[in-house]
């Protein structure tokens, strides 16, 4: 009893507080913002140009501005005119696809949004996800394209965000299994074959998307025989394609080139030949490390497709154009812009930060 | 008692095993698949044109453009031939690349560090810039800096003065810069002398370094020399300071320069765009450099300025300039968007050629040509900086 006394302290020391100046909001301003005499000047700066821009932006963004006017009450107001945005909403988003029928893409895009969300948790990747996929990306088809009982839309009233859409899924997904044959022919041993896919990959690489929606328009018809057309979706699409798969088939190279040397060495030990030791141990292995990259290539293929603007598709960003050519929506590009710009923002962004969170999950430290 | 091991014909592997005979089938087929392939599109092709009475060849290079182009480099007019007006284009390429690369290394670098700044305010400023910019397609970003100039700037008389002598308004950036004197000429040729002068004195220090272990200023000298020269030169051949300032007349500005809102709309979309991602790149080759090696450095006495210069910048450069070279790459493949602006670059140029002669494959070949051209070239310079830096395993 006498020792537990002993060791015990008789008298609790008072707790110094630390300085006020060093906890708190002025404790944490002083170490992330007035740390040293560059630092101050810095944030002073910063908060004064801040105080110039932010205040007048609120103001035309938010308070001054007209939501769900018609264009002369626009026009009369001072602040920002999200109307044109309220107003056309339904020709931005879908284009000329026919009125009536605008539930159509509308239940594509939900069905896309669904299967994207239920495929981010990693517990349902099975096989049964794969088929859900394919039947997905069937009745998507069908919504937008028609037939089986429902009416035919013609493609070239296809347009706004579901085309966007359209363009880059489709696009990402048609182009992953040329991408990965790509990757495996450049690294294969066969010389022929070998140079093929290298010759492949660096010339796409080596050219603008630009030129290929522009051989797409131009170049493709004359490679079709007489009295064949592709429609000009299509052709754009088959151009994404052709270049996708070459952006892909370097991430899946850098995939390949990542795996242990002792995987393939034990595959040939095994004695399977190559394409069962590509199928059952190499591929799995390593289209798993490049899942992050490739989330990156789906996301750069996702703003690409807004360049089939320049071969007059109508994409979100060209809906947007037309509206703003309407006399009576003229001048207000700013709004409209700031709206298709936080919608691929969002987007992406969302993609990204799911990127950035599988890397973390998938790095199993080996 | 003989085992005859030695002698044992090997048993013979059936053709469908035997990886050397199915690797010379497999690649007799591609060669047949792509040769059919190939075979099928050019004769549609051939037989299409023929149909559609279009001769093939680039004959149509000498024939007179009959369209004229805004912004030129070189004397140019419709009555010029196509070859000429898709030099122009090819001209007009490089000027954006060029002057977007410089402005995108130095704006993404100032980014990057920023980024890591310690001052809180500047790095998330930095991290959201990075983010934002990266997430919207640059065709839209282009758009939007576009419309900036056509409909939310103001017109010449109500210009926006960012300071002295520059202006922005509809018309583009206009600012002053001093009349043509000789005095220029010898301030840049004072400007080489320095250039070189600054090559030997680092040479002949870094020799008297390895010597004596003396170590001499070069940095100091050399933006002595880089500063000083050319100030003495022009100094001395009679120091005019006369502007060619821009003056409101009328309803436009006189005098200066001025750089048109396609130019300045396509060099600003491209370069807030790629900056956004070189900043992520020099980030990242900072941080690749270890905390150790700053403390290492500072303990064995370097200075904050050496310990930049001499440890963390040659290992950061190492993992920088790569991805570094591929974003101006991307740049100078995205200023092919110029298109959509209407600022005359090579792919704007080929577009107009092909849709006057119809020419289409020569003239996708041409543009296709011009950009495998680039990105070889930068591929090859890749190459040998890479040889030129890797570690030497010793």
């Amino acid at each position: 009893m006498a020792t537990m006394e002993l060791t015990k302290p008789q008298k609790v020391a008072d707790a110094i507080k630390p300085p006020v100046t060093s906890i708190g909001i002025i404790g944490w301003m002083r170490v992330n913002l007035f740390d040293g005499w560059f630092n101050s000047i810095l944030s002073l700066i910063v908060l004064y140009l801040l105080s110039m821009t932010l205040p007048s932006f609120i103001k035309w963004a938010f308070i001054n501005s007209s939501w769900f006017t018609t264009s002369d009450q626009c026009k009369a107001g001072s602040g920002a005119c999200w109307s044109v945005i309220t107003a056309n909403i339904r020709f931005i988003t879908f284009g000329f696809y026919p009125h009536q029928l605008q539930w159509r893409p509308l239940l594509a895009m939900i069905i896309l949004v669904l299967l994207l969300f239920f495929s981010q948790n990693r517990k349902h990747w099975r096989k049964s996800l794969a088929y859900a996929w394919l039947l997905g990306l069937f009745s998507m088809g069908l919504l937008l394209k028609g037939g089986l009982g429902l009416e035919v839309v013609d493609s070239d009233n296809w347009g706004g965000l579901p085309l966007t859409l359209l363009l880059s899924v489709f696009g990402l997904t048609a182009a992953y299994p040329i991408g990965v044959m790509l990757a495996l022919g450049r690294q294969s041993r066969m010389p022929i074959i070998k140079s093929f896919s290298v010759v492949y990959i660096e010339l796409i690489r080596g050219v603008p998307l630009i030129s290929m929606l522009f051989m797409s328009s131009v170049v493709f018809p004359l490679f079709l025989p007489e009295g064949v057309t592709l429609n000009k979706i299509l052709r754009a699409q088959v151009a994404i394609i052709l270049f996708t798969a070459a952006y892909i088939a370097e991430v899946v190279r850098g995939g390949l080139q990542g795996m242990n040397k002792g995987q393939y060495e034990a595959a040939e030990s095994l004695g399977l030949n190559y394409f069962q030791a590509m199928r059952l141990i190499i591929l799995p292995q390593a289209l798993k490390i490049v899942i992050p990259p490739s989330m990156g290539i789906l996301i750069s293929a996702f703003k690409d497709t807004s360049l089939v603007v320049i071969i007059a598709l109508y994409d979100l960003l060209k809906t947007t154009q037309t509206t703003l050519s309407d006399p009576k929506w003229m001048g207000f590009s700013a709004e409209a812009y700031f709206f298709v710009a936080l919608v691929y923002f969002v987007c992406c962004y969302a993609m990204s930060n799911y990127s950035r969170r599988l890397e973390k999950e998938l790095d199993t430290g080996h | 008692m003989q085992v005859n091991m030695d002698t044992t014909v090997p048993e013979k592997i059936p053709f469908l095993r035997d990886p050397a005979k199915l690797a010379i089938l497999y690649q007799l087929l591609t060669v047949i698949g792509v040769g059919l392939l190939s075979y099928y599109l050019i004769h549609n092709t051939l037989a299409n044109l023929e149909r559609q009475s279009i001769s093939t060849g680039f004959d149509f290079l000498g024939k007179e453009a009959s369209f004229e182009i805004g912004e030129k480099l070189m004397r140019y007019s419709a009555a010029d031939s196509y070859g000429r007006a898709l030099s122009i284009g090819f001209l007009n390429t490089l000027v954006v690349a060029f002057i977007g690369i410089t402005l995108t290394v130095i704006f993404g670098t100032v980014l990057g560090i920023a980024r890591l700044s310690k001052n809180w305010l500047m790095a998330r400023l930095a991290a959201i810039y990075i983010e934002v910019f990266q997430d919207i397609p640059i065709l839209l970003q282009l758009f939007f800096w576009y419309a900036f100039f056509y409909e939310i700037l103001p017109a010449p008389q109500k210009a926006l003065g960012l300071m002295p002598g520059v202006f922005l308004c509809n018309r583009g950036l206009i600012f002053g810069v001093p009349y043509w004197h000789v005095a220029h000429l010898y301030a840049a040729a004072a400007f080489g002398l320095a250039c070189l002068l600054i090559f030997f004195i680092r040479t002949w220090a870094a020799k008297r370094q390895a010597a004596s272990g003396r170590i001499f200023p070069v940095m100091k000298v050399a933006i002595a020399l880089f500063v000083g020269l050319p100030l003495l030169a022009w100094w001395l051949t009679g120091a005019p300071a006369t502007m060619n300032v821009p003056r409101l007349s009328g309803f436009n500005f006189k005098g200066g320069v001025t750089i048109s809102p396609e130019f300045t709309a396509l060099l600003l979309g491209l370069v807030l765009y790629t900056s956004a991602f070189v900043a992520e790149v020099v980030r990242a080759g900072i941080q690749s450099v270890g905390k150790g090696q700053r403390e290492a450095a500072l303990t064995i006495g370097l200075k904050p300025g050496q310990v930049l210069n001499l440890v963390i910048l040659p290992q950061a450069l190492r993992v920088i300039v790569p991805p570094l070279t591929s974003q101006m790459l991307n740049l100078t493949k995205n200023s092919s968007l110029a298109v959509a602006i209407g600022y005359p670059d090579f792919v704007s140029v080929a577009g107009t050629t092909i849709n006057q002669t119809g020419q289409a494959i020569e003239g996708v070949a041409l543009i296709m040509f011009v950009y495998l051209a680039f990105s070889l070239s930068t591929s090859a310079f890749m190459n040998w900086y890479n040889k030129k830096i890797a570690i030497v395993e010793r």
